[in-house]
């Protein structure tokens, strides 16, 4: 292996990532409106989960005129939103369709309502309703207990569920996808007729796409913190460990997408199958705590899961390096696997 | 006639075969290329060039066959030696002319100045231009400068000029012929027949994925095409011309003449009064060897 060569091919690459204002401006703006969007949706203390669509009103300002009948326990409950229609067929229609989850008549008694037995939203308003109507029981049967400790924000979790997917999508696509353009384009086929060996050709791939997902990461992280003040328990270095663990995890998946093909169709429908649900079911977004015990077993093929298990770890819970040893492991051993696949399946032209 | 002179062959190609499912693209090929030639394989489209190219260039696996270089089998050393320029490649994204000879540079052991390289291709005006940004001629240039990076003993050209408008194309032969007078064997394949005049002492027909004749172009046309065509106006010709050496039809308002002795011909129509400047030669091609020898034309 030349050192030159790789350093030669690893420049040109970072080159191309960085003159490509495009997609170099959508790496940082992608994760950067994500967060920044949840940001601002996720301010209050409480999120609206529910709607409640209240019918005739005249006009949507007057909704809150028109809520005396309802009790206060329920029509002030900050996770309920209400919602004005002028008649009950408008309301009706967005019963159908999912889009509110109770729709009440307004001044009539008693309260009459109609809810959709196919929605599990609607079924917890209902509740919430008529729990609202029945006086409340003299004794103390329940007695609430603060959280002790630290209190972490939904922001906080989530943040490191969309650099994590960020990374995922930077560097499947930056390293499968284009790859395999370049394959179908013959720039594969132009550097196989040089001294450029396939390792240091794929090497040079691995650390260039490695350099840029941390790179972004740092831009992303000290802009997302500067607006929205992000709290880390634990130590940066650590978390800046898991990250290169996971980039490096990630990035090697990519080569293995990037080792045949010349068709871009069928590479992004392979990248689409592999990303899509490690989206989901990685805990990017939510939790898959009380799904099936096989779906949470299958996340575990994922490196993002281990990504995010130990990101999360260190960022929200204040765990040390030790603590989260395990994910790094798997994700060292998923790595090899996946640079051995890739290197072995690996054809510059085929 | 120019006979080719007996040189060291630096490469030999053995039997080569390539077969894809029922499609034989190279079927049973063995020649020689001597070290300092300007050696064309020419042929149609889907004859087969591109692919024996590739097979010998080692981009490509051969079904069978071998190829040596040097006498041995092509080592690590072969990339070192060899400059390749691909008849279809796109270039690195987002780099500039320069940035795309330097990357490529650093790639080579033993590399020419890039400097002179942007000169002997004609580039300094598009050196700091990004790859994208280029005209055909000036890519086709740049893929040429790149092939010539690392001072190749033997040089690969895969359909050079195709596409170039014809005063792109005479520029990139002008280059061809300055690399071919500093020594270095070429191999190049095209379907232009006047290219490969211009430029090749020794040229091979392929079709279908065979080698149908093999040797310097006057020598062909000499071998297969000996008859030249003399066009003349029909109305400076008798009827019935008697002496005429040759066979001759009538095409329109002109009479055609194809004969192998032009001299005797021309000295009968100026014995006739005819004037000669109505009169066209057409003096036999590559594309004529082709076409007695296929019965098609090479451009089909």
């Amino acid at each position: 292996m030349r050192f030159k060569r790789l350093w030669a091919i690893f420049n040109a690459r970072n080159r191309e990532f960085f003159r490509d204002r495009a997609a170099f401006g959508w790496n940082f703006l992608f994760p950067f409106l994500i967060i920044l969007g949840f940001g601002v949706i996720f301010k209050g203390d409480y999120q609206s989960q529910f709607k409640v669509g209240l019918f005739p009103i005249d006009h949507a300002a007057s909704v809150h005129q028109s809520i005396d009948f309802l009790p206060e326990s329920f029509a002030g409950f900050k996770a309920i939103s209400l919602v004005g229609f002028e008649t009950r067929a408008q309301g009706l229609d967005k019963l159908k369709h999912h889009k509110i989850d109770l729709l009440i008549e307004t001044g009539t008694q008693p309260i009459r309502y109609w809810v959709s037995d196919s929605s599990p939203s609607g079924a917890i308003v209902e509740r919430l309703l008529k729990g609202a109507l029945v006086p409340p029981d003299s004794g103390e049967r329940f007695q609430k207990k603060d959280i002790q400790g630290i209190q972490i924000r939904y922001i906080d979790w989530l943040f490191p569920g969309v650099l994590g997917m960020n990374m995922m999508f930077s560097a499947l696509y930056g390293v499968g996808w284009v790859v395999v353009r370049y394959r179908k384009n013959g720039v594969l086929k132009r550097l196989k007729a040089t001294p450029l060996t396939a390792f240091e050709y794929l090497a040079a791939q691995l650390l260039s796409r490695i350099f840029l997902l941390m790179f972004t990461l740092v831009i992303v992280w000290l802009g997302c913190d500067w607006i929205l003040g992000f709290r880390v328990y634990g130590s940066l270095t650590n978390l800046f460990i898991v990250f290169l663990a996971g980039s490096t995890c990630m990035t090697s998946l990519g080569l293995v997408i990037a080792s045949r093909g010349t068709s871009e169709e069928f590479t992004n429908g392979l990248l689409n199958f592999i990303s899509w649900p490690m989206m989901f079911l990685s805990e990017v977004w939510f939790s898959i705590e009380g799904a099936p015990a096989w779906l949470q077993a299958s996340a575990k093929i994922f490196p993002l899961t281990h990504l995010l298990k130990a990101a999360r770890q260190v960022m929200n819970e204040g765990e040390g390096l030790f603590a989260v040893m395990p994910e790094i492991a798997i994700l060292c051993a998923m790595t090899l696997a996946f640079l051995l696949a890739g290197a072995t399946m690996f054809s510059w032209n085929k | 006639m120019k006979a080719i002179a007996p040189m060291k062959p630096l490469l030999e190609i053995i039997d080569i075969h390539k077969h894809y499912r029922r499609l034989r693209a190279v079927d049973g090929v063995s020649m020689t290329i001597g070290q300092g030639t300007c050696f064309g394989l020419l042929g149609p489209n889907g004859a087969g060039k591109t692919t024996l190219i590739e097979i010998i260039e080692d981009i490509i696996d051969p079904t069978g066959g071998t190829i040596l270089y040097k006498g041995a089998r092509r080592a690590a050393q072969f990339r070192q030696e060899v400059g390749i320029m691909f008849q279809q490649t796109a270039l690195l994204s987002f780099l500039t002319v320069a940035e795309t000879l330097e990357t490529f540079s650093r790639l080579y052991d033993n590399t020419e100045s890039i400097g002179h390289l942007i000169q002997l291709c004609h580039l300094e005006e598009v050196n700091a231009q990004l790859n994208d940004k280029i005209s055909g001629g000036q890519k086709q240039r740049l893929l040429l400068a790149l092939a010539l990076l690392n001072r190749p003993e033997l040089v690969f050209l895969d359909e050079p000029s195709t596409g170039l408008d014809p005063q792109a194309r005479r520029n990139l032969w002008d280059i061809i012929k300055t690399v071919k007078s500093q020594g270095r064997t070429i191999v190049l394949t095209t379907h232009y027949m006047e290219e490969a005049e211009k430029l090749c002492d020794d040229v091979a027909i392929m079709d279908k994925g065979k080698v149908i004749a093999r040797g310097a172009p006057e020598e062909l046309i000499q071998i297969h095409c000996q008859r030249a065509t003399l066009s003349v106006p029909k109305d400076q010709i008798p009827e019935n011309p008697e002496g005429l050496q040759g066979f001759i039809n009538q095409r329109g308002d002109r009479i055609q003449i194809r004969t192998e002795n032009v001299n005797a011909v021309v000295s009968k129509l100026l014995s006739m009064g005819v004037d000669m400047r109505g009169v066209n030669v057409k003096t036999p091609t590559l594309e004529d060897v082709f076409l007695k020898l296929t019965g098609r034309s090479l451009r089909e």
